[in-house]
């Protein structure tokens, strides 16, 4: 039970706080899960990211379930999920009413002018934390900027999952793993 | 009825929606020519507010079709219904690993993705960057604002509060 308390207050306090998809989660995340309570280490949270980009649906919402049911199986799995979405889901339903109102306030286009540099900055810095535990040799680098420079032509990211998924498996053949 | 619609139509955008919030953006559009709900005008408007609340941004903009759609209850439906896939997939997924711990073939193709997953990140950052960063100044902010994020390790949650903070000051 306590575990269970513990992954819906994190994930609620995570999804208060998250401005801008499922990278804007990464340093959140990291602050949480590896820095606070050592659950996971850098390279494990890669994983949870790797399979929540390469899955079916939000990343945010994937990575959420992931954690949850490693952490406390099937209920865990679901805790984590409705307590990402509650804020959230709270917030858009008691604006959408008032929403030309909320989008054309001068404050809230201040505040997040300044909540954008910041998520910026820290996902760069969480991007640059995970480095070593994802880039361990020559053949990651190229895999990363090969990713980069397709996702910035606009290739959409199943054929780019598609793509390394693929090489990925050729790889592990090769290697005589079956 | 009206919600059983909705239940299915976002429980096939969660299926199909793979790599993110954004990705969702053209399944709503089909779903503005195919109902009432909303317009491809109010499409636009509900992008800038899932952008500009917290949370993620498909969830959002789910929670917001669905109260176009039918009110409070319907922006709940068709949130559970974008859940539903990616949790029972994910769950599945997670038992699966669990009880095959090492999996080679699986590893493999795990490592090979971790680079990309983190260009991945490294491209969400810059497509938020796009939309505000248009000269040297802003540059050079997010460049200090990292160099104190890297060396001075608050919870993130702080550096967003001061972000709203001086967002409202000088902003």
């Amino acid at each position: 039970m306590k575990k269970i308390c513990e992954l819906a207050a994190i994930f609620f306090r995570i999804g208060c706080f998250m401005f801008g998809g499922g990278a804007a989660m990464l340093p959140l995340l990291q602050e949480e899960l590896v820095h606070r309570r050592k659950w996971l280490d850098d390279g494990k949270l890669m994983d949870y990211y790797s399979i929540g980009q390469s899955t079916p649906g939000i990343i945010a919402v994937n990575v959420a379930t992931f954690t949850g049911y490693n952490y406390a199986g099937i209920l865990g799995a679901i805790t984590a999920t409705i307590a990402l979405i509650t804020a959230p889901l709270i917030i858009i339903l008691s604006l959408a009413n008032i929403l030309s109102l909320y989008m054309e306030n001068p404050y809230v286009a201040k505040a997040f002018a300044g909540i954008r540099i910041v998520v910026v900055a820290l996902i760069a810095e969480a991007v640059c934390r995970l480095w070593p535990s994802s880039i361990k040799n020559k053949m990651d680098i190229v895999f990363f900027i090969a990713a980069l420079g397709m996702a910035i032509s606009g290739f959409s990211v199943v054929v780019i999952m598609a793509v390394f998924c693929g090489i990925g498996f050729v790889l592990g053949k090769k290697r005589g793993w079956k | 009825m009206i919600y059983l619609i909705l239940f299915g139509e976002f429980f096939k955008i969660g299926l199909l929606a793979i790599g993110g919030g954004l990705v969702t953006v053209p399944f709503l559009y089909d779903l503005s020519s195919s109902y009432d709900w909303f317009s491809p005008q109010e499409l636009t408007d509900m992008i800038a507010v899932s952008e500009s609340t917290p949370g993620p941004i498909g969830v959002n903009m789910a929670t917001y079709a669905g109260f176009k759609a039918a009110g409070i209850c319907g922006g709940i439906v068709a949130t559970m219904g974008l859940l539903m896939p990616s949790m029972i997939i994910i769950v599945l997924l997670a038992r699966y690993l669990k009880k095959h711990p090492n999996n080679l073939q699986f590893e493999s193709v795990l490592k090979s993705i971790r680079p990309v997953a983190l260009a991945l990140i490294a491209f969400g950052g810059l497509f938020i960057a796009k939309a505000f960063v248009t000269g040297w100044l802003m540059a050079g902010l997010i460049a200090v604002l990292f160099l104190m994020i890297h060396y001075v390790k608050l919870n993130p949650i702080l550096y967003i509060c001061l972000g709203i903070i001086g967002g409202l000051i000088w902003g």
